[in-house]
């Protein structure tokens, strides 16, 4: 009877400790990803729902003993300040007109829109090339050689530059003029060209994309060289004696494991395709003429937050779009976690 | 109208404090001032370091604390400091620029500064660039001419004069087209020197009632008047009157042009002349004139851009801010610092003097004389910031390709019909 007496509580209380202590474990983190992420993700849902020009006005209220009232005050609107009867109560007003969905009816009609989305595809596609163009530098580079670390390091150092600073550096190598652009330069040395790439709606996006896969290169090539340190010698060994050897040998035997390398440069080629912004911004400035290379998120900056930009719920519109696109691809990678995990 | 987001409201319990504490010395003004200031390029920040100098002095019990911005980055940070309640004077623009502020209720009125400063006499010419919603919002500290600056030495070589008429600008273009050269650099990479295009074209065409009209969304982009106006644009562009490639160039990278003698002429702001000069032409090589007539009936219309001063509304130093006003606005602080060693540009007030300077008094002649129809602020400080945007990448899709002209005018038009 004692012995059950007091057994008992102390199972219970190590029960208990074992089961809050992985929540206590996670709260900071969830209290940050829940300030930082998600309510931000919420808001700009809500505010996608109405027409507002990202500003606040200023909350007055009337001061007793001078016959004004709140409301008074309020209808004074812009002259509020002048008026000895009303002060600053600190706080401000939200001056936003709900519209529903006429934000995305816009979004569904609104020819700059559709461009941009056609870009953001563009990017999506033609940056999958640094997957393979990484993969075939790492082979490359995957050597015992003296000096290699050397060579490593210089083919890992765009990734290392600031998006604008590789902008930049791009944006001077593409110069229009005859003998300003490296590329100009060389391709007069063939007899051909000049060509403005960033100049003409046709070429500009491909242009742009072109410097993005320089420092995207770099990074998938770190990602497989890391991978190919895990390859296993005795495999290769093994399939060596059995006579496999160039593409064969990389397509049934180095490949299949370097999977998980090539998972993640996947995920973050596709992010970095989606986020496509400082190029664009250094590069084109989203121009020529109406938003020719303008991606999703830079029009979403570009009529939000940019020097002309006041339409924040329009904006939050665009931004609620891009969430949804971006997370297909964020729920393939769960589900694909999720898989792994339980196998 | 419902408050959803709060700001602290220890602002208001500092602000009361501080009200108090301004009244304690009779007339004067005393008590801490926070300036935020756009004048960031070395020359205006000189000059705005030395106006918060000049006017400590004056007044020792004001501190003040300045905070200087780059003057781009300020364009979109503005909103922050207002909302914020961290300023109480900042730096602006005069005309529609000042729309979403004054509508938000973030500048603070000043008509009754205006009235008892004698601000409206001598700030006159800007009165009108200055109100909006029946109000004065601030007050202006400098403005420049626009205007077409030359090489005199290239059209003395081939024989030209500066042109008055818009069919002696076409016959002047077509003598330097045919010396191999562009007649006009332009860089429209970052769109607005495309506006100041539109804007003389339109002015020159239709007058500047009209081109105020169409800024304010009064007028259909598709109107014919509107297409008279691009049609003169065309004949400059397809005569190769500009340069090529300019879509990818800033306003800075076209000036190479003219220096090189790759291009006669440059359409700009005065801002243009002081790097210009510092690039090695002299005054002998470099002119100036207004942008010719094209209808002879009509009263040129000039841009003249105007920058200025404002108090927030919720200022915490609202005395401080008015007199440091007063102090900018003066005749002899105008003089100062719009001389050819601070900011070389033109004074506001009437009683200032101009600097002794070529283009500042070609400037000041040719906008006291000569600006009849009126003087506009620039295309994107006169039309509201959507429509100056869309309306500026139309520009220069246009110039890179004239013949989309009716696309251009359709989406503007649609621009327009959603914007106003």
């Amino acid at each position: 009877m004692t012995r059950v007496t007091t057994e008992t509580p102390q199972r219970r209380r190590k029960m208990s400790q074992q089961a809050i202590a992985p929540w206590l474990f996670l709260l900071p983190a969830s209290l940050f990803f829940a300030t930082y992420v998600l309510y931000p993700i919420i808001q700009s849902f809500y505010i996608s729902l109405f027409e507002w020009n990202g500003l606040y006005s200023l909350q007055y209220r009337g001061v007793e003993g001078t016959g004004f009232t709140d409301l008074q005050c309020l209808e004074l609107g812009n002259r509020a300040g002048r008026e000895d009867g009303c002060e600053l109560t600190g706080d401000t007003l939200w001056n936003a007109d709900y519209v529903g969905m006429e934000n995305y009816r816009t979004l569904y009609t609104d020819p700059f829109f559709w461009t941009s989305l056609k870009n953001n595809v563009k990017w999506l596609l033609l940056y999958l090339l640094a997957i393979p163009a990484g993969l075939f530098i790492a082979l490359f580079l995957n050597q015992k050689i003296a000096g290699m670390r050397l060579y490593k390091s210089l083919f890992f150092f765009p990734f290392v530059l600031s998006q604008v600073v590789v902008g930049l550096v791009f944006s001077w190598f593409f110069l229009p003029g005859a003998d300003d652009g490296l590329l100009n330069v060389l391709l007069g040395k063939f007899g051909i060209g000049p060509f403005n790439i960033l100049g003409h709606n046709s070429t500009a996006t491909y242009g742009i994309i072109a410097a993005g896969l320089w420092p995207q290169t770099a990074y998938c090539m770190i990602l497989y060289l890391t991978g190919l340190n895990a390859v296993d010698p005795e495999q290769i060994e093994a399939a060596r004696l059995d006579g496999a050897k160039g593409p064969k040998m990389l397509w049934y035997v180095v490949l299949p494991q370097l999977w998980p390398a090539t998972f993640i440069a996947i995920v973050v080629t596709v992010i970095g395709a989606l986020r496509s912004f400082d190029l664009i911004t250094i590069m084109t400035n989203g121009g020529p003429g109406f938003y020719n290379t303008s991606v999703l998120a830079f029009y979403m900056y570009d009529v939000a937050l940019s020097e002309f930009g006041f339409r924040m719920g329009y904006g939050s519109a665009i931004a609620v779009i891009l969430f949804l696109i971006m997370m297909v691809y964020i729920a393939g990678f769960l589900w694909k976690m999720w898989r792994d995990e339980k196998v | 109208m419902r408050s959803i987001f709060k700001t602290s409201a220890a602002a208001l319990a500092a602000a009361t404090m501080l009200s108090g504490a301004a009244y304690a010395d009779g007339h004067g003004v005393s008590g801490p001032l926070r300036i935020f200031s756009d004048m960031s390029n070395p020359a205006p920040r000189a000059v705005m370091e030395g106006m918060v100098a000049r006017f400590t002095e004056a007044n020792p019990g004001v501190e003040v604390e300045l905070v200087i911005t780059d003057r781009e980055a300020w364009k979109t940070q503005i909103r922050n400091v207002l909302q914020s309640g961290t300023a109480d004077i900042v730096n602006w623009y005069a005309g529609n620029r000042m729309g979403p502020y004054v509508e938000a209720g973030l500048f603070m009125e000043v008509s009754e500064l205006w009235e008892t400063g004698g601000l409206t006499e001598t700030l006159a010419s800007t009165l009108g660039a200055m109100t909006m919603d029946d109000g004065i919002w601030g007050v202006p500290y400098t403005y420049y001419q626009w205007g077409v600056y030359y090489r005199e030495d290239i059209f003395a070589e081939l024989g030209l004069e500066a042109p008055a008429t818009w069919e002696q600008e076409l016959a002047n273009c077509e003598v330097i087209v045919a010396s191999g050269r562009a007649c006009y650099t332009i860089g429209t990479q970052f769109l607005w020197t495309a506006g100041g295009w539109f804007d003389y074209l339109n002015m020159r065409t239709n007058g500047y009632d009209f081109h105020m009209s169409l800024t304010a969304g009064e007028v259909e982009w598709t109107d014919p008047r509107v297409r008279a106006t691009f049609d003169n644009w065309a004949t400059l562009v397809n005569m190769g009157g500009f340069i090529a490639d300019h879509q990818s160039y800033s306003w800075q990278e076209a000036l190479p042009f003219m220096v090189n003698g790759e291009a006669a002429a440059y359409l700009m702001g005065n801002f243009a002349v002081a790097p210009l000069r510092e690039a090695g032409l002299t005054d002998d090589q470099l002119g100036f004139y207004q942008f010719p007539q094209i209808d002879p009936a009509i009263e040129p219309g000039e841009d003249a851009p105007t920058d200025t001063f404002h108090i927030a509304a919720n200022a915490e130093n609202v005395e401080a801010a008015e007199a440091f006003l007063l102090f900018v606005a003066s005749a002899e602080n105008q003089t100062l610092i719009n001389n050819g060693d601070n900011l070389g540009q033109l004074p506001v007030n009437a009683g200032s003097a101009v600097d002794d300077d070529e283009f500042l008094n070609a400037g000041f002649e040719m906008l006291s004389n000569n600006a009849g129809g009126g003087i506009a602020q620039f295309f994107d400080r006169d039309a509201p910031a959507e429509m100056a945007q869309v309306a500026m990448q139309g520009f220069q899709q246009f110039m890179v390709d004239p013949s989309t002209l009716d696309q251009v005018l359709e989406i503007l038009e649609g621009a327009r019909q959603r914007i106003y």
